[in-house]
């Protein structure tokens, strides 16, 4: 039994280290863009993968509250993903070029 | 059986965080937002719905794990979708595909879609 709690706890250690590595990952593609789809993508997958730290954290402390959280918190990334898919269909043509695309999007930010 | 449990959580928790890390490697890696989909909605949603799982399971409660696989459902359902939204608005807007893509179908019919 103690073997098995020990294979637990590493696990979990784990599981939280190649969370924290997707999450890097992902917030290069956040970074890099290099068009606005991208971004909001990464975004959406950046949900999921805190979706993924809040069941590890759960099963880490015990508290089972955490599902709703994770189940609420998938609800707002659903609807931000959505949202942010209409942003681009009404926003307009993008350029021929998507590194164009990309300047125009940052300059018009500003 | 209690061991057998928690070794089953654990197995659960490092795939369901080796199939994000997958999902991000593909969000690195691959060319285009149109390729990059396919890794962020199907893998990334399989990682975070495998973990909801062992998260349900290890809690040893009906009701948590109940509550899990439904949280579970509603990633499966919304995933495709707020996916299939997004493609389609870049691809209205005129998001290029990249140099390496082979066939691209809706390219003759851009107008009745």
């Amino acid at each position: 039994m103690n073997g098995v709690q020990q294979i637990f706890e590493a696990s979990v250690y784990i599981a939280l280290g190649l969370l924290c590595l997707s999450f890097v990952l992902t917030v290069v593609r956040v970074i890099r863009g290099p068009t606005l789809p991208d971004r909001v993508l990464a975004l959406d997958m950046l949900v999921a993968v805190a979706i993924g730290f809040i069941a590890v954290i759960g099963i880490k402390t015990g508290y089972s509250l955490y599902v709703d959280i994770a189940i609420a918190l998938g609800l707002v990334g659903f609807l931000a993903t959505v949202a942010f898919a209409r942003f681009i269909l009404e926003r307009g043509q993008a350029s021929a070029n998507t590194k164009d695309a990309a300047n125009n999007a940052t300059e018009g930010n500003q | 059986m209690e061991s057998f449990v928690t070794l089953l959580v654990a197995a659960m928790m490092i795939i369901g965080s080796a199939f994000s890390v997958i999902a991000a490697l593909g969000l690195i890696r691959l060319p285009d937002v149109y390729t990059r989909m396919h890794a962020a909605s199907k893998a990334g949603t399989l990682g975070s719905g495998v973990m909801l799982i062992a998260l349900g399971i290890y809690s040893g409660d009906v009701g948590t794990l109940t509550r899990s696989l439904a949280g579970l459902i509603f990633f499966l359902l919304t995933a495709p979708i707020s996916a299939h939204l997004l493609a389609k608005a870049s691809y209205a807007v005129g998001y290029r595909m990249s140099d390496r893509t082979v066939v691209d179908e809706m390219s003759s019919g851009q107008g009745d879609n």
